[in-house]
């Protein structure tokens, strides 16, 4: 084991397991407090929202959206891409700690994956709902068919977008399915309501915890593990191929693959940081997400924040080296300069600038500060999007083809939906799942304590 | 047969074992709901279950079937008539003053697409964007079903008897009787009128234009004797002078100056001169737009203009000079232009200002333009009425004088500067019939509706010009309880006669004879009706006279002071007459580039100075205008379009815009098309939408519309089009050009031909059932049009130089769009097509986003079948005008420009059926078809002898964004101006 004096404690208190299990398991079985009635409250009237906004996609068509001839992508692609960012926390997360054998990740993990989920699965609607003709989504599946057969285009990487997205929502729900199994069957030994016995008893699939059990899990679980590691680089990098593939000036670029991939890390790890600091606040989970979790989470995204920035810079700079007028015009006419201007700079204050704070360690402690910049950067990362998609198409290679694009009250609410959408299962995940991955936090509970010290093979003291 | 088992319980009593095995299983259930939890892990199959169902349900419910609609095929089948095939018949248009003569398609009995008739020496082949989109006239819901009396229906036969006892009684009265109708063209109708007026008792017959030539008419009248519209011969003419006459767009005969101008401009072929063309106006027209030098003006500043030049002519002939009022605009180069091309220009004026008319007659005459550029031998008719003519009516009939009123094809409650006036006269009547085939302002204010049949149901004859006949020919028996005006008017006065009886007397006993070749005159009969046209040789008896210029010379005013409002006729809408057609509605103005409505354009600086921009709202002379700032508008005026705000016209007509008609002023008797001294003054915190489809100006320096010089040009055939030579030069590509055998087709687009006129953005939408979106949708810029012109500013913002650019899908030889579809619905055809499977396309319009010209565009909503869509597709006739061979595309998915890839199977199947390769230029887009320029040639690239083939070795040819490399069949040839003066 890999020394961890440096980290200190991975958990505070000095818990027993059974005080593990107990503390963890609170919120399922304590009463629901005021506020979680209210944040869903709000949360479904968001939903809502969305859910009529789709509607009226659905029946009305497109036209209901602000698109238009010039500009045939807006809000739907960048809330897509957006989301998929958010969602590529969670299998970063627990793949990446994992292989680096960050043992800290454990208190995190769980919500990580939740929150990796129900991104997943928002990002999902957007694609499918901004077809023309959506019921017909599963012609881009490559099956046999009647049809001729007709097949997809292999070369078009909206079908490797579908593949990929599809893909991945699989493979992290099932890990983060498989993950919480052990949990549930804690639940269902433990609790006293028979109805949370039938329904966590149903979901924990007959888990006794026997030894083969415990094998087999934990080889699915490297299984599972070992295909998500290649599918969080893989996703990001075939939806930057939506716009690399692109002719468009600003978007035709051999940059954004691993680009978009550690952006999407980055608008991932600040979605964690700040669902983090609420699970911290809300449930005093303080003991298991200590100020230590929160200071590794801000070091990492000091890190990214530097690639982001180096990223943007870069981007101009090809773009002025690349002597092409039209992709000269985009970046300096109308990002750094020009009607978007604004939201340029606010993107790269939020997403190169503003992280760089957490250089000082007053700053990553500073729980209040930590949770704005981490909202900041999910920001800044919505902005980044923006950038891309809007600046590109409204003025590209025509001008007499240049339009404007506004989203309409549609487009928004569709938005503000799957906002609605993700929180609320946020809180049914706060309410009814183990915020914490308890069998794994149990492993680590007891390292760098002092009385288990002594019994580490190859310990020795640095003090 | 052998028996197996599996146990011995089987074996003993297998019924007994089956009955324990179901009730086992019903026990796990059982145990399973209660939540046993050995039994739990069950739940897999379950979730299996479900699972199959699921997906076996979604798998159900989108296969359903669509519902069917079923085709009746004819039970007697006529014999002209094969399901599938269309046939095409000559026939002539002639309304809202304007003439083509047109083939039109007719499929399975229905008239669907105009088509030029290339033998009439008048249109040549070519139609204007009116005459394209008047198909969808015969379909229009707003059309009369039959006649009706105060708003009631009624039969012809009551309506006749009616109508007859109350003219007889006028008659024996002496009662005047005044049938007001606009310019007649036709000689058989003249004839019937001349029947109906001799015979009728104290009947007048007058001729009314809203929009007149009275003051050229006029004219004419002093310096020929006659009332004639002169025969303008561009084509002959090395240099133009034109003083706000738009005779590209709305000026006259549009369609037959477009011809000849572009022939008289075009420089294929090696070709290395063409004509100067000098523009004086106010507003931005579409041929200022095309003028080599323009100069903006006020429209009173154009009198001392022309006498300046008049006299600068005059004093280097040696002739006369004429006092009068000083110009402000050094016009020495211009004479110095003209006379150095004297025989060989033309001077025109739109002017309705006699006096302007004689001086521009003086000019002409000076530089000898007579019997050479400017003919009188075949003079136009196609504009007769004389201004005082409905104003003498207007005070005839207030005075009582006049007891009834038979109007035809004319609307004066509308566009009538008095038209509120009128109408209430019109309702004082004894008697007012409207034969009007839609309602109309001017049919609500009558008592008597007896609808005429739409000009493709009408048998008719015409002569737009002097000598130059033609015949009109029903092409679909009529749709609705119609007749034509001419068989009623001759029912009245006792001849009860079907029309195409009366017009073959008619041809039998005066144009038969004015040929010999000929000798039958059924042959005769048929031949022409076949071809459409009948043109005679005629010879001018007139002598110029120079009686009156001197007097009109002094009658020049001096330029006003104030902003000056001019109006002008729209090059959609015209004069208001076909307001509610939508395909006109939502074409866009080639040079504002704005649809559904009009709107004032104010000059640059003026928009600067007093904080306005586009669609704020200000107030002229009290009335609420839009605002739009239109570079190239002349200081201190105003333009505002005529044939707007149609209070009774239809579902897409009513209320569109402003009616300016009333403030069309008068001066001696003529209108006045603009106002002095207007009040102008900004309507605080307004603003008004604008159907704007094209909001950016500048190519902003990439080089988009390759142009040059003329001097450039001869010098160097490449000049301004450096950029294709480098370009190619400079091509490198990882992968294999696409090869073709067979066929690869292609488009070469004279941007020197082209005017930027819109014809063929709606012969598009004819072939091609594109729908229309209305004005919201088109401010969204969600324009359906495949094809669109692109109009760039260059230079100088007050005034100007234009570019005009069709673009339409540049069917890529490297298409972006192809390898970005994920369902492989755009796929490139092995003729160099990029294709549209509009059942395969799913909508993700990553294409759209792909395609570096933006010529993709996206179905947003249902257009066809939609109450919100109330435009031309939504009733069971509206639909009637959709082209059968072309996809109505659903909402949803994407489309665009396929080279009339019907047209090109058509021909093509012809000519496998007939054993024969396809013939060059057999095939013709629609587009290529009836444009006015003939800008566009369409063929096949790989016929090296083929027109296409040559155009695209022009050393002008080069393609769009050529840069990108993807490899366009579209070619542009570089617009050269003869700017060098």
């Amino acid at each position: 084991m890999y020394k961890t004096d440096i980290r200190g404690k991975l958990i505070d208190g000095d818990k027993s397991l059974t005080q593990i299990s107990q503390d963890i398991l609170a919120p399922i079985d304590a009463k629901t407090p005021t506020w979680w009635y209210i944040a869903m409250a709000v949360s479904l009237m968001m939903f809502a929202w969305g859910a009529r906004s789709i509607y009226v996609t659905l029946t009305v068509g497109i036209g209901s959206w602000g698109q238009n001839n010039t500009v045939a992508w807006g809000w739907e692609i960048i809330n897509f891409v957006w989301w998929i960012g958010i969602g590529h926390a969670g299998t970063a997360f627990s793949i990446f700690l994992l292989i680096l054998r960050q043992k800290w990740r454990s208190s995190i993990n769980r919500a990580a994956e939740a929150m990796t989920v129900a991104a997943v699965i928002c990002a999902a609607l957007f694609p499918l709902i901004h077809m023309g003709r959506s019921w017909l989504f599963f012609w881009v599946f490559p099956y046999p068919n009647t049809r001729g057969p007709l097949w997809v285009n292999f070369n078009s990487p909206l079908f490797w977008d579908f593949v990929a997205v599809s893909t991945y929502l699989l493979i992290s729900a099932s890990f983060w399915y498989f993950g919480m199994v052990p949990d549930f069957a804690t639940i269902r030994d433990t609790t006293k309501s028979k109805i949370k016995r039938a329904v966590y008893g149903f979901f924990a699939f007959g888990w006794t915890g026997s030894s083969k059990e415990w094998l087999r899990y934990e080889g699915l679980a490297f299984v599972l593990g070992g295909i998500a590691a290649v599918l969080v680089v893989s996703v990001h990098s075939i939806v930057s191929t939506d716009f690399a593939a692109g002719i468009e000036p600003g978007w035709h670029s051999t940059i954004f693959p691993p680009f978009f991939v550690v952006g999407a890390i980055f608008s991932g790890f600040a979605m964690v940081l700040t669902l983090v600091t609420l699970m911290k606040k809300l449930y005093k989970m303080d003991d298991f997400i200590t100020a230590n979790h929160v200071d590794a989470v801000c070091r990492i995204l000091v890190f990214i924040s530097l690639i982001m920035g180096t990223a943007y810079i870069t981007e101009i700079f090809i773009a002025w080296y690349s002597g092409s007028e039209y992709e000269v015009f985009t970046f300096f006419r109308n990002r750094i300069t020009g009607e978007y201007a604004y939201q340029f700079w606010f993107m790269f204050i939020f997403n190169a600038l503003l992280p760089q704070l957490f250089w000082s360690k007053k700053v990553r402690h500073n729980i209040w500060i930590v949770f704005a910049i981490s909202i900041c950067i999910n920001i800044g990362m919505w902005l980044e999007r923006y950038i891309i998609i809007v600046t590109s198409l409204t003025k590209d290679f025509l001008p007499a083809n240049w339009a404007e694009y506004h989203p309409t009250m549609v487009e928004i609410g569709f938005y503000v939906g799957t906002i609605g959408m993700f929180s609320a299962a946020v809180l049914l995940f706060f309410k009814y799942i183990p915020q914490i991955a308890i069998h794994e936090v149990k492993m680590i509970s007891k390292y760098n304590t002092q009385q288990f010290d002594h019994l580490k093979p190859g310990h020795h003291d640095y003090e | 047969m052998k028996t197996y088992w599996r146990s011995i319980e089987e074996l003993n009593n297998p019924k007994e074992l089956r009955r324990e095995e179901v009730r086992e299983e019903a026990k796990q259930k059982s145990m399973l709901l209660k939540g046993d939890q050995e039994l739990n892990a069950s739940s897999r199959r379950d979730f299996l279950k479900t699972f199959g169902f699921s997906i076996a349900a979604a798998s159900i419910i989108a296969s359903c079937k669509r519902p069917v609609d079923k085709a009746i095929p004819y039970l007697m089948k006529p014999d002209e008539v094969t399901p599938g095939i269309a046939d095409y018949y000559s026939t002539s248009y002639f309304e809202g003053n304007e003439y083509g003569s047109i083939l039109v398609k007719v499929r399975d009995g229905r008239p669907i697409k105009i088509e030029g008739n290339t033998i009439s020496s008048v249109s040549q082949g070519g139609t204007s964007a009116r005459i394209q989109a008047s198909v969808l006239n015969l379909y229009d819901d707003a059309r009369y079903t039959g006649p009706s009396k105060k708003g009631n229906k009624i039969t012809w036969e009551d309506a006749d008897k009616e109508i007859k006892l109350l003219l007889d009684s006028m008659h024996s009265n002496r009662d005047k009787v005044v049938l007001l109708t606009s310019t007649i063209i036709s000689p058989s109708t003249h004839e019937a009128i001349r029947e109906f007026v001799e015979k009728q008792a104290n009947t007048e017959w007058i001729q009314y234009d809203p929009v007149s030539a009275s003051g050229l008419l006029q004219a004419n009248q002093v310096s020929f004797g006659a009332k004639i519209i002169p025969d303008y011969r561009f084509e002959k003419a090395k240099v133009v002078v034109s003083f706000g006459a738009d005779f590209l767009g709305t000026w006259l005969s549009t369609v037959e100056y477009t011809k000849s101008y572009t022939a008289g401009r075009q420089l294929q072929d090696g070709r290395k001169e063409m004509l100067r063309h000098y523009q004086f106006e106010s507003g931005m027209s579409l041929s200022g737009s095309n003028a080599d030098v323009r100069f903006p003006i006020k429209p009173s500043e154009e009198g001392a203009i022309l006498l300046a030049l008049y006299n600068a002519i005059a004093k280097a002939k040696g002739g006369m000079v004429l006092p009068g009022v000083q110009s402000s605009i050094d016009i020495s180069d211009l004479a110095k232009d003209l006379l150095e091309n004297e025989k060989q220009s033309i001077v025109i004026s739109g002017s309705n200002d006699v006096n302007i008319q004689l001086l521009v007659n003086g000019i002409n005459q000076l530089l000898g333009n007579y019997g050479q550029t400017i003919r009188l031998e075949n003079p136009l008719l196609i504009k007769q009425g004389i201004d005082q003519d409905i104003d003498r009516l207007l005070s005839e009939m207030k005075s009582g004088k006049v007891k009834a009123l038979f109007v035809w094809n004319a609307n004066p409650v509308y566009d009538h500067p008095k038209g509120n006036k009128f109408g209430a006269e019109i309702r004082k009547l004894g008697l007012s019939v409207s034969f009007s085939e839609y309602p109309d302002e001017t049919t609500a204010a009558c008592q008597y509706i007896l609808p005429e049949s739409n000009y493709l149901e009408s048998w008719n004859d015409f002569e737009p010009k002097a000598g130059i006949f033609s015949l009109a020919q029903p092409v679909i028996a009529p749709i609705f309880d119609s007749r034509q005006p001419q068989v009623s008017l001759l029912k009245w006065v006792g001849k009860e006669i079907n029309y195409r009886d009366y017009l073959q007397n008619y041809w039998k006993e005066n144009q038969f004879h004015q040929q010999k070749e000929i000798s039958d005159f059924k042959q005769f009969w048929n031949m022409k009706l076949q071809g459409g046209v009948f043109e005679t040789q005629l010879e001018s008896k007139l002598n110029y006279s120079p009686d009156g210029i001197k007097q009109a010379a002094s009658r020049i005013k001096s330029a006003g002071s104030g902003i000056e409002m001019a109006l002008y006729e729209s090059i959609a809408i015209g004069n208001g007459k076909y307001a509610n057609n939508p395909w006109l509605q939502e074409l866009p103005d080639p040079v504002a580039k704005i649809s559904w409505d009009n709107f004032a354009a104010v000059p640059v600086a003026y928009a600067e100075a007093n904080g306005l921009k586009n669609e704020d709202v200000i107030r002229v002379n009290g009335m609420e205008l839009p605002v739009f700032v239109q570079p190239g508008q002349a200081k201190d005026t105003i333009s505002v379009a005529l044939g707007y705000g149609r209070e009774i016209a239809g579902k897409v007509g009513d209320h569109t815009g402003k009616n300016l008609y009333p403030f069309v002023g008068e001066e001696d008797g003529n209108r006045k098309y603009f106002i002095s001294a207007a009040k102008v003054d900004k309507v605080p915190d307004k603003t008004y939408n604008l159907a704007i489809s094209q909001t950016h100006y500048s190519m902003e320096g990439r080089s988009i519309v390759s142009e040059t010089t003329l001097n450039e040009y001869i010098k160097n055939p490449v000049s301004g089009n450096e950029r294709e030579v480098e370009d190619l030069a400079k091509a490198v590509t990882l992968y294999k050009e696409p090869v073709y055998n067979g066929h690869h087709w292609g488009m070469a687009i004279d941007l020197n031909s082209c005017t930027g006129c819109g014809n063929c953005a709606i012969a598009c939408q004819a072939e091609n059932n594109i729908q229309v979106i209305g004005k919201e949708q088109v401010r969204n810029r969600r324009i359906m049009h495949w094809l669109r012109i692109d109009r760039y500013y260059s230079e100088n913002p007050e005034n100007p130089k234009v570019s005009f650019q069709p673009v339409m899908c540049q069917h890529c030889g490297n298409a972006p769009c192809e390898n970005v579809c994920p369902v492989e619905a755009t796929p490139h055809s092995e003729e160099g097509l990029n294709q549209i499977a509009y059942n395969r396309c799913v909508g993700t319009k990553y294409c759209m986003n792909n395609c570096p010209y933006r010529v993709r565009r996206f179905n947003w909503f249902q257009y066809v079948k939609n109450e919100k869509f109330d435009f031309a597709s939504n009733s069971d006739l509206g639909r009637m005008v959709l082209n059968p061979d072309v996809t109505v595309r659903s909402r949803g998915v994407v489309e665009k420009c396929s080279m009339c890839v019907q047209r090109i199977q058509e021909k093509k199947q012809l000519a496998k059926l007939e054993g024969r390769p396809i013939a060059e230029g057999e095939i013709k887009t629609a587009c290529a078809q009836s444009c006015p320029g003939n800008a566009i040639v369409f063929g096949d690239l790989l016929n090296p002898e083929s027109r296409i083939s040559k155009l695209f070795k022009d050393k002008r040819n080069y393609h769009l964004l050529e840069e990108l490399h993807t490899l366009p069949s579209v070619g542009y040839l570089t617009k050269v101006r003869n700017t060098n003066a």
